[in-house]
């Protein structure tokens, strides 16, 4: 049940969507690819599905070679991020097709379309069609139609993408919950780097159609690999050449070495924490993160001059 | 005030435009009676008019209906070279006059065309027999399923294929389970704007016919050869007929199609 993708690329005319990616997805993991619009994570994603063709490189599933099969043969359940649910069928019938295609007995359909229904939490919307449904409700009708014929691997396309902020914080939490019961392997596409850190395993950043870096959310956020990482999983702040994330700023009343002077232009607090933005000598904006302890304890201002430090931080020989 | 103007401009343009000339085929043809509608319309050779319409109709309808589908899925969903010749070329017989495609085929077909000797000397005759009317009629008829399904299959988009495939199904399951389904809407209503179309192809047929009567004359061309004996009663009633049946066909797709809409 593991994925593997050797040495892939795929170009669109003159655009490389990817260039030599190679990944491991282990079996049972919740993997997910992560990166900014025009990637090439959706890309990657349909390739394994074998709803794209690589150009070059190959597709392993559970150690077999999948690069030439068909989707109709891969046995991956697909989520689409509109749904692509199959208007002229209800619920039930949406759920059904994937075991009906395969022609398994029919005590068996209507037994496996139950158990699927409450496990998404649809009982009693077995008869409905996906126009009576909220966008939650479809995506969990598209999350059963795709675990229903049992596949080796589930693929979700942005699966949250098209939801308000309260659902989609609902689902995510829900699909860890549902991983953890039905233990597929699951490779989901994101650009929310909050939604990839909160569920996932394992995380890969595409950037440009290249991996930027594989990792577990934590070792990505305290040990990216490049500035496009740092940058792009948590927020950074450019301190003279150095990459450093807000919470790793130390804010002094007085002069010190290695500290960089600025204002601050505005306070928020966020709780637990306050956000502290601030002006260095250029203009440049910083922002720090504090607790409010160590807030309280400044007494810092609006208008007031402090002096910056980082206490870990980073230089890529990219950045500058 | 506005919105009763508009109706106005649209109903009355309707009026003059196609409901006088009905109303008036419709009085004529009573104007002196029952009695000689009734004899035109019973006529052996009228009889086999209307047969002969309904035959080719049958064979024109359900061939278009094919080709039109496969054409517009090959138009929407597939990338080849040539395609935007097709999707011109499907237009064609829109843009061209049915006098004109029945002359095509003469040329084709006649004894001096491309097909013609060969055909003849394996003793097959298209001219002058159900054949070439049968090819002239498709012909005229091409465009309406294509046309109807193309546009939907384009708003349908290709996701929930895509769904089905993943799903285990193979290309033929996906096209009768999910892409039929989906375009059946589109489908019935070209079939229906087909079908009205081939019920009053006139030119095309004309000239391939040779208007042979009790043979080769279509519904329509007995009209037309009914007004020139001066038998006005009888061309008005076969014309009837024939608004009748298309009348009957529209009706039946304003019917059917709400429901859709509604649901």
């Amino acid at each position: 049940m593991s994925i593997l993708v050797r040495n892939v690329s795929k170009r669109f005319g003159d655009f490389a969507a990817l260039d030599d990616v190679s990944l491991d997805v282990e079996s049972g993991s919740l993997t997910a690819l992560l990166g900014p619009s025009g990637s090439g994570k959706s890309t990657l994603l349909r390739i394994v599905a074998g709803l794209d063709a690589a150009d070059t490189g190959e597709i392993l599933l559970s150690g077999k070679d999948a690069t030439a099969l068909t989707p109709q043969k891969r046995n991956v359940g697909f989520v689409f991020q509109h749904y692509a649910a199959f208007k002229h069928m209800t619920v039930r019938d949406n759920i059904a097709f994937g075991l009906k295609v395969r022609k398994r007995p029919k005590a068996e359909i209507r037994e496996r379309v139950e158990e699927l229904l409450s496990l998404v939490q649809l009982q009693g919307l077995g008869h409905r069609y996906p126009a009576q449904l909220s966008g939650g409700q479809r995506q969990r009708m598209g999350l059963a139609r795709a675990l229903a014929p049992e596949p080796q691997v589930l693929l979700l396309d942005e699966p949250f993408g098209a939801l308000d902020a309260r659902v989609r914080a609902e689902l995510r939490e829900w699909l860890r919950q549902l991983h953890d019961v039905v233990h597929v392997t699951t490779v989901f596409v994101t650009h929310d780097q909050a939604e990839a850190m909160e569920i996932s395993d394992q995380i890969a950043v595409l950037n440009h159609g290249r991996l930027e870096q594989v990792g577990a959310p934590r070792e990505l956020y305290d040990e990216p690999a490049s500035e496009f990482v740092m940058r792009f999983v948590g927020d950074a702040n450019l301190v003279g050449n150095a990459l450093v994330r807000p919470h790793d700023l130390e804010l002094l009343e007085t002069s010190e070495e290695d500290a960089v002077e600025a204002m601050i232009v505005r306070l928020t607090m966020l709780g637990r924490d306050v956000k502290v933005e601030l002006h260095d000598g250029e203009g440049a904006e910083i922002v720090a993160l504090l607790e409010r302890d160590r807030f309280e304890a400044l007494g810092l201002w609006r208008g007031q001059t402090v002096w910056v430090r980082p206490q870990r931080e980073r230089v890529f020989a990219e950045a500058g | 005030m506005r919105r009763y103007g508009l109706r106005v401009v649209a109903l009355g343009y309707l009026a003059v435009i196609l409901v006088g000339p009905l109303a008036i085929v419709f009085w004529r043809t009573f104007e002196d009676g029952i009695g000689p509608a009734r004899d035109a319309l019973t006529s052996p050779e009228t009889i086999h008019a209307f047969k002969l319409t309904l035959l080719i109709t049958a064979i024109a309808v359900p061939v278009n209906t094919v080709f039109g589908v496969v054409c517009a899925l090959a138009i929407v969903r597939r990338r080849f070279p040539g395609k935007g010749l097709l999707n011109a070329f499907v237009d064609l017989p829109l843009a061209l006059s049915p006098v004109v495609v029945g002359l095509a085929l003469f040329l084709l077909y006649g004894r001096e065309g491309w097909f013609g000797g060969w055909l003849e000397e394996r003793g097959i005759d298209v001219l002058f027999a159900l054949p070439s009317m049968v090819i002239a009629t498709i012909f005229v008829s091409l465009p309406f399923v294509a046309r109807e399904v193309i546009p939907t299959l384009r708003e349908i988009g290709d996701e929930q294929e895509q769904a089905a495939r993943t799903l285990g199904a193979s290309g033929w399951q996906t096209f009768w389970r999910i892409t039929l389904p989906s375009i059946r809407w589109a489908v019935v209503y070209g079939v229906i704007l087909t079908t009205a179309r081939c019920l009053g192809e006139y030119g095309a047929v004309a000239v391939v016919s040779g208007r042979i009567q009790g043979k080769t004359e279509t519904a329509t061309l007995r009209v037309q050869e009914r007004y020139e004996s001066f038998d006005l009663a009888g061309a008005y009633a076969i014309s009837i007929v024939l608004a009748l049946m298309a009348i009957f066909v529209l009706v039946a797709m304003t019917v059917i199609r709400p429901k859709e809409e509604t649901a």
